[in-house]
């Protein structure tokens, strides 16, 4: 019974802190690609 | 003729200490040097586990892993159990792996979580099975489908498992394009798998690309301060290659360091694969488990994208979250494989790539989680 309770705490906070943490990264990379978008001029100026 | 038959009897030393389980090891090792050589499985690593297996065992060399002051000895006490090893690899895989398709589509980090849930189900697995708990975490993490992360955790709480686990968890990361399809396939119908998605358009600035393991280090080990050499080491590999100015740098990272210690990796963990201690039934449970763990990641990950596809309204390919294992980048392959299969036209490789390196994040932070956890409860 304790190891079923050790393993259920686990994976509850295991997988929580995993999705939880990938959600957050979700959420800054949208915040980065706002502030420092994508622009064709650094493609070009990388071929030149 | 005494004298003579004394050195006789030295000579003939090695053969008299040879064990039985010894000769089933010599053979094992045999056989991953097939593997290796012939088979080309894994060559980079089964063969020095394979030679390292062959020299640990032989009788009097003071070539195992155990023997002290042995130069494997050497390597496996300040390589290994003080998980160095791992970590350097860690740098190296950061040094080659591109994040950009990922940070621009970031959405497919999730799938990264997905692909982590049989570590967990494999946990209550080994529990029930009657390991103990480092032992259960350690066996677990095979699921990361990432062979550094669980000699990491393995060197830390279960070292008796050590060399069953490295072997497991590399041998299905090359094993991933069997086990995963039938999974795949029965998980979805043909018009799911069929489903097209439009090719990589987006892109991420250089900008976001050099600053994203920066934020995501330091995030990241705020969250979970026990998986900081992993992650760490991981995301300074890949800030390495993302600046663009240490060119030298990130080149020995990819290739000789990574080389090198693998070398050396390889041949610790095989020499530490004695008879006494792995002829035993837990190794096979080791195996099997590990097995399950990655069947019940790809499991997860493709019920997650069936979920994606139905909320995106049919427009997220519900195969990519089989690619939420950080198998990198072989489950993106098979994802790639599988969609053309259904459709000649998809092309999914650039999503597949995404979410694949969200899983490698994701299986960090899954042992990090753990290992967290189990450095308070061990204290306690």
């Amino acid at each position: 019974m304790k190891d079923l309770s050790f393993g259920l705490t686990m994976t509850f906070w295991g997988m929580g802190v995993t999705l939880f943490t990938l959600g957050l990264l979700i959420l800054i990379i949208h915040l980065m690609n706002r502030l420092y978008p994508f622009k064709k001029e650094n493609e070009d100026d990388k071929k030149e | 003729m005494n004298m003579f038959s004394t050195a006789f009897s030295a000579l003939m030393q090695g053969f008299a200490a040879l064990s039985w389980q010894s000769v089933v090891m010599i053979l094992i090792g045999c056989v991953l040097l097939y593997l290796g050589t012939a088979r080309k499985i894994e060559p980079i690593l089964l063969i020095p586990i394979g030679f390292g297996i062959v020299l640990g065992n032989l009788p009097l060399a003071g070539l195992a892993a155990s023997d002290q002051g042995g130069i494997i000895n050497i390597l496996y006490k300040s390589g290994v159990l003080t998980e160095l090893f791992p970590c350097l690899l860690f740098i190296g895989l950061g040094a080659m792996i591109d994040f950009g398709p990922m940070l621009a589509n970031p959405v497919v980090l999730i799938f990264g979580a997905a692909g982590q849930f049989g570590i967990f189900i494999t946990l209550l697995l080994a529990l029930a099975l009657g390991f103990g708990r480092g032992q259960a975490v350690s066996i677990a993490i095979i699921g990361a489908c990432d062979g550094p992360t669980a000699i990491y955790v393995a060197s830390k709480f279960a070292v008796e498992l050590l060399p069953a686990i490295s072997i497991a968890a590399y041998s299905y990361m090359s094993l991933v394009p069997i086990i995963q399809p039938p999974i795949m396939r029965a998980l979805t119908t043909k018009k799911e798998r069929a489903t097209l998605m439009p090719p990589g358009e987006k892109k991420a600035s250089k900008t976001v690309k050099i600053l994203f393991p920066l934020v995501a280090g330091i995030v990241t080990i705020l969250i979970a301060p026990m998986g900081a050499p992993l992650m760490g080491m991981l995301m300074l590999g890949n800030f390495m290659r993302e600046s663009g100015v240490v060119g030298r740098l990130v080149d020995v990272s990819q290739n000789t360091l990574t080389n090198m210690v693998t070398l050396f990796l390889g041949l610790s963990i095989g020499a530490s694969m004695l008879g006494g201690n792995f002829l035993k039934w837990q190794t096979i449970a080791v195996f099997a488990l590990g097995l399950l763990a990655i069947a019940f990641d790809t499991v997860a990950g493709v019920l997650l994208g069936k979920l994606m596809y139905v909320v995106s309204k049919h427009k997220i390919n519900p195969l990519l979250g089989a690619a939420g294992t950080s198998a990198f980048p072989m489950s993106a392959r098979v994802v790639q494989k599988e969609g053309q299969k259904a459709n000649p036209r998809s092309f999914l490789l650039f999503h597949a790539v995404g979410a694949n390196t969200g899983g490698q994040i994701g299986s960090v932070m899954a042992a990090a989680a753990m290992l967290a956890i189990m450095s308070k409860l061990l204290i306690k």
